[in-house]
């Protein structure tokens, strides 16, 4: 599997660009790094609240929350999530936060 | 991987030469190697997702390794060929349905332009005949007398490397929709022959991550999506929340409750994603309605069988949970959801795989007296028969206003069609609950149905160009009714499909968007107590309130 290094972190990636080892090599540099490649220019307190939004629900269940969920817990419209992340949740949003890509009949 | 522009992709469907080989071919089928690059292939299995799989009783998936298809050296076990061979002759004395699809082919071609991915791709390895040629010359080399002697005479040929990646190809360009079995007059069901190319790889640890781990998630934790008990338990009730916030009632519900009359499952998608999530919320309408002493399962938490895209055992395993919980919690039977090929695998295989479940009882509608005998044996009614059976009946109270904002069409999915032949019980769904919806043209529905064209677990995004273009044929048939009748919304009952559809029309037809069928009879249900509380629900369920 590919590897990618930034500002001195080294990151282990899946075909899709996801981190392979989840959390454990997640960091500031990780959220920088995929901030160019998803559009982002200024990482905001909005993204930063969904980050740890998808975090700490994926801690408790092992899996990234429904996007309702997401946006109760956020606060944020369904709207303004795709205008912080313009990839998606699903993608830009759970990549950078560190998590996996959900499969299955999605 | 960036899909071309529809403009592109659409001359290209038409006109263009094959996916393959970027050229029309000039050489024989034989001669033509599988190439391998970026968005032609779906990701091989993770490392860490086969292990789990290898170290689970009864299953046996082995060589769990890093590797890549675009690679030389697919890091083959040493004696793969042999592998390979003996896993032939063993399925050959087993299943006799693969010996007799081996020897009857006359090759007549009938099946040729029936397949979508044929058509969409324009890769002759794509036609029916040709996919099985694939297995059957091998077969022919090595399990016949003509072929032992005459070799490529006899249109046998050597199992070698090239011939494997050929068959890790084509039998992932195959959704098992069984379209091209209803036109072959020997009746030869292409889908088995792709299950047998399929089982044979995984012998030798070739397979693709987009199966294999919904099949460790489901047996993990009982679904594809990896939902574990509390997570799956909070979904359904946001959703219950929902469901009370739109229509001002609120559905009961219970989990793993021992007693009751029936274990309702459905895919674990429609409790996660959207638009399965408003097809979730039809069913906890329609059973409040009817006051169904039913109970959801956190332990059979997936209607869905990837199983069924992987070999024989991991299929039978994954079936049997839903039996085996049917059986703990007492119930009399089993009430199915909208799924596709959780129907094939019930239908076609439950009884001898896993059969008879003689602790369940044959299903009776405790609303209307109805007893299901065409699911006299495996025990499980599927959610649009039960529904049309409480409509004929009058017991429903429905209001096809309140789709006023839907102009539909329907798509039946491939294998509730032609796996066990619902056919006309959505249709009478569909004509008592929403006021106009037209069909689709008759080569393109009911046992000539197109699939969407990502089904078998190939519903991943890195294929999606393959997607598209085997797709297309299904997509032409909504593009033609959405011109000429303004069609807007394209109803199913399966859960690949409402999220392939979704891809597949946002491409090429933005305009129509994939509903669940109960998500229309959610909408259309008119409760007793209703009163007040019911917001104005001007897209149904989709409303924002």
């Amino acid at each position: 599997m590919p590897t990618i290094e930034h500002k001195g972190s080294s990151f282990t990636v899946d075909e899709d660009g996801f981190l392979l080892k989840g959390m454990e090599e997640w960091n500031d540099n990780w959220v920088d790094y995929v901030k160019a490649s998803e559009g982002i220019s200024d990482l905001t307190d909005e993204h930063n609240k969904v980050i740890d939004a998808l975090q700490e629900y994926y801690k408790k269940n092992g899996i990234a929350p429904m996007v309702r969920i997401l946006s109760k817990t956020t606060g944020f419209p369904l709207k303004r999530i795709y205008e912080l992340f313009p990839s998606g949740p699903g993608k830009g949003a759970c990549k950078m936060a560190g998590l996996p890509k959900p499969t299955g009949c999605v | 991987m960036s899909v071309p522009k529809l403009e592109q992709l659409s001359k290209s469907v038409a006109q263009g030469p094959s996916l393959a080989t970027g050229a029309v071919p000039t050489q024989d089928w034989m001669d033509i190697p599988a190439v391998f690059k970026s968005g032609n292939y779906a990701y091989p299995a993770k490392k860490d997702k086969v292990e789990y799989l290898n170290s689970q009783k009864g299953l046996y998936f082995p060589n769990a390794r890093e590797w890549s298809p675009e690679d030389d050296d697919w890091k083959l076990p040493e004696d793969w060929k042999n592998i390979i061979l003996n896993g032939l002759k063993e399925r050959l004395d087993k299943f006799r349905s693969l010996k007799i699809f081996m020897d009857c082919c006359v090759r007549c071609g009938a099946c040729a332009d029936k397949c979508h991915f044929f058509l969409g791709t324009g890769d002759p390895k794509n036609m029916p005949v040709l996919r099985a040629e694939l297995l059957r010359s091998v077969y022919r080399n090595d399990f016949t007398l003509g072929g032992k002697i005459l070799g490529k005479m006899a249109g046998g040929r050597e199992m070698t490397v090239g011939v494997l990646k050929e068959w890790f190809m084509y039998s992932y360009q195959c959704t098992e929709c069984r379209r091209c079995s209803v036109f072959c007059p020997y009746g030869i069901d292409t889908a088995e022959i792709t299950m047998m190319l399929r089982e044979l790889l995984h012998l030798v640890g070739v397979g693709i991550n987009w199966i294999l781990e919904p099949a460790s998630n489901s047996n993990r934790t009982g679904n594809h999506m990896g939902l574990q008990p509390h997570t799956f338990k909070d979904n359904v009730e946001f959703l219950v929340d929902d469901v009370e916030n739109l229509t001002g009632v609120r559905p009961n519900i219970s989990f793993n409750r021992k007693g009751a009359e029936i274990l309702f499952i459905t895919p674990s998608a429609d409790v996660f994603a959207e638009p399965g999530l408003y097809t979730a919320m039809g069913y906890m309408i329609l059973f409040e309605a009817i006051g169904l002493d039913y109970t959801w399962s956190t332990y059979a938490s997936e209607g869905g069988n990837f199983g069924l895209f992987t070999n024989n055992e991991t299929m039978k395993k994954l079936n049997a949970k839903m039996y085996a919980e049917a059986e703990r919690l007492g119930v009399k039977y089993i009430i199915g959801g909208e799924c596709g090929h959780m129907w094939r695998v019930l239908h076609q295989y439950m009884d001898t795989m896993n059969g008879p479940a003689d602790f369940l009882e044959v299903p009776v509608s405790p609303i209307t007296g109805t007893k299901f005998q065409n699911a006299a044996s495996t025990k499980m009614v599927h959610i649009t028969e039960f529904t049309a059976d409480l409509i004929k009946h009058g017991k429903l109270k429905l209001d096809k206003s309140r789709n006023s904002h839907v102009k539909a069409t329907f798509h039946d999915s491939c294998n509730t069609s032609r796996a066990m032949g619902l056919l006309d019980e959505p249709r009478y769904v569909l004509d008592h609950v929403v006021d106009n919806w037209v069909e689709m043209p008759e080569n393109t529905i009911r046992e000539q149905t197109f699939c969407c064209g990502s089904g078998t677990g190939l519903n991943t995004d890195e294929i999606m160009e393959l997607r598209m273009r085997s797709g297309y044929p299904r997509a032409n048939a909504v593009q033609y009714v959405r011109d000429k009748f303004d069609v807007n919304t394209l109803a199913c009952v399966c859960a690949i499909d409402r999220a392939t559809l979704t891809s597949l029309n946002n491409y090429w037809t933005p305009e129509v968007t994939v509903c669940g069928l109960t998500e229309l009879v959610g909408n259309a249900i008119v409760q007793e107590n209703e009163g007040e509380n019911r917001a104005v629900l001007d897209e149904g369920l989709r409303t924002m309130v």
